[in-house]
């Protein structure tokens, strides 16, 4: 076992954990804090790859600004423990399926695009910010534009329903 | 044991790089309490701490013992996990942040091994970045410390300083992009080396093309830091202390540290940001400035000596003296050997710089009111914001018209 590897398994196995930690908290804030634990291990695991950056950018956007917006959601609605109701059974065996196929399509997008993963860690074109600049504002730009232009939708529906109480 | 030094070499140097720095910090930290107090009483015609030791010199330790053994009391009904985690979260962020500030540009030559100042690499491509990674998770101590108090102020200063924290992280990221234009790197040694001048040293820093960019950082930076005129998650009028009230003992104290290293990272960002960290304001051709440690260190250990020997206490009359003499040494080494002298010309600059703003925190807290809650949001959002935004616009359009029409 090489130390890298070491590594990766400890970040891997955080990661699962906070995922499985997140489920099965009752309180909102300890579930909130198990995915931010997820975030930080996979930002680990993208450091790992050599993907410095998107590391960064991952902690900065996902644990810093957004999941600070979901704590501090928690603590103004002063939400407490949730109500857990019987599951239903019906529910449980689409679910279960829903999980087998979606695990499975995961794993096969995995398996298939490995070498291009591999490939694009050796040229390097993950980890500077060059690479990533020029793949997001010159090869994808139309797709980043449209990006844009959802969120700009959702902030003007967010801005409507804030102001419909005035009125 | 040979064997295993040289082939963990990398590994060793770190670790003890890390508890020198910790060593270094922490009593920073301890001292820049004292310096705060003494500094804030004399802006008040107040003497400020004098009992404890000489000029009140042992004031910190005695601070700290006084921490340490403090009831350490847990309010009923808190959340024991979040109420620890907390204090923890906030002091170990804090800490890292210091880890990534490289502190002069030459390594040391020791043991076979080119030893900088710094713990983190020093080709660490996103420095300015992992800055703000670690700065975007502080807001996680105050605002869960806030929360697991289960308690009213201390509820109420977290979710301000969440607020806050969220509003002036923006400004604070803006504000730097002009830098990181100009400089073309995330690197902080870049970004220092990008402002080198082949005239007045002073004149190739950050700060004169990048002036806008500067004051919305230093402000939202003070605001991130919640210190005066931001300090209102721990306004002690409204809120008791805000969100450390229920906090006692050696967990508080982990806040005080990390609030004050908090200042000590962002002083250190400023310098290497705006005013080209470890260089020298003046022309490189001025080789006489190389003698200004010394011409500080001298005089300085001298009036300690002075001082000391009319100290009113005999423990006074010990203690100054030799502190005196140990910095007139000091000053007398960096005379008589000259390569060291030249080695100790970055960090000298880096430090009197970041002393600088240190003491301009302290000065601020002396002079300025605190921000009403909706004032705050309003600047924030309303000005400090659109100000950063107009300078990322206004310098990539300079360095645009400059790659177009300037000399090649």
């Amino acid at each position: 076992m090489t130390a890298p590897l070491v590594v990766f398994f400890v970040l891997a196995a955080l990661a699962i954990l906070g995922a499985l930690s997140l489920i099965w908290q009752k309180h909102p804030i300890h579930s909130a804090l198990s995915l931010i634990v997820v975030m930080v291990a996979l930002a680990g695991l993208y450091l790992l790859m050599g993907a410095e950056f998107v590391a960064a950018v991952q902690i900065i956007v996902y644990s810093g600004a957004i999941m600070v917006l979901f704590v501090l959601v928690i603590m103004l609605l002063n939400a407490g423990i949730e109500e857990h109701t019987s599951i239903s059974k019906l529910a449980g065996v689409p679910g279960l399926l829903l999980v087998i196929a979606l695990a499975g399509f995961i794993a096969a997008t995995i398996a298939r695009s490995s070498e291009t993963v591999q490939a694009a860690m050796q040229t390097g074109a993950i980890s500077s910010t060059k690479g990533i600049s020029n793949m997001v504002f010159r090869d994808f730009v139309y797709p980043f534009e449209l990006t844009s232009f959802l969120i700009l939708v959702a902030i003007m529906g967010a801005l409507v329903l804030a102001q419909r109480e005035k009125s | 044991m040979s064997t295993f030094l040289s082939s963990n070499a990398e590994l060793i140097i770190s670790l003890v790089k890390i508890a020198l720095l910790l060593f270094i910090v922490l009593t920073v930290n301890a001292y820049l309490t004292w310096f705060e107090r003494k500094v804030v009483a004399h802006m008040q015609s107040r003497w400020g701490p004098h009992r404890v030791g000489p000029h009140g010199l042992l004031q910190p330790l005695a601070d700290g013992v006084k921490f340490l053994f403090k009831e350490d009391s847990t309010p009923a009904g808190a959340d024991k996990f979040v109420y620890y985690l907390a204090p923890l979260l906030a002091l170990a962020l804090a800490l890292t942040s210091i880890a990534i500030i490289p502190f002069g540009p030459d390594p040391i030559h020791l043991f076979g091994h080119d030893i900088y100042l710094g713990i983190a690499p020093p080709d660490l491509n996103i420095g300015i970045l992992a800055l703000f990674a670690i700065t975007a998770l502080g807001v996680y101590g105050i605002a869960l410390a806030g929360w697991s108090s289960n308690s009213k102020y201390p509820l109420l200063g977290g979710l301000r300083s969440s607020a806050q924290m969220i509003s002036y992280e923006l400004s604070l990221t803006m504000s730097v992009v002009g830098v990181l234009l100009i400089a073309g790197s995330f690197n902080l040694k870049d970004i220092i080396a990008n402002q080198t001048s082949t005239k007045w040293g002073i004149f190739g820093w950050n700060i004169f093309p990048q002036l806008l960019g500067f004051i919305c950082f230093f402000i939202a930076a003070i605001a991130e830091t919640n210190r005066v005129p931001f300090d209102l998650p721990e306004a002690e009028s409204e809120l008791v202390a805000g969100f450390h009230t229920e906090y006692a003992s050696f967990k508080f104290a982990m806040f005080f540290i990390a609030e004050y290293t908090s200042m000590i990272t962002v002083s250190c960002l400023c310098t290497i940001m705006f005013f080209g960290g470890w260089l020298s304001p003046f022309p490189a051709s001025w080789t006489f400035t190389h003698y200004l440690p010394s011409a500080i260190l001298l005089p300085f250990g001298l009036w300690v000596i002075w001082d000391g020997i009319r100290y009113e206490t005999i423990f006074g009359r010990i203690i100054l003296p030799a502190v005196g003499t140990a910095i007139t040494a000091l000053g007398a080494v960096f005379i008589l050997f000259p390569d060291v002298n030249t080695f100790i010309q970055g960090p000298f600059w880096l430090l009197s710089k970041i002393f600088i703003f240190l003491f301009i925190y302290v000065w601020m807290r002396g002079t300025l009111p605190r921000f009403r809650y909706d004032q705050l949001m309003a600047f924030g959002w309303k000005l400090l914001l659109p100000a950063s935004i107009v300078n990322v616009i206004i310098t990539s359009f300079v360095i645009l018209a400059k790659m177009q029409w300037g000399p090649k």
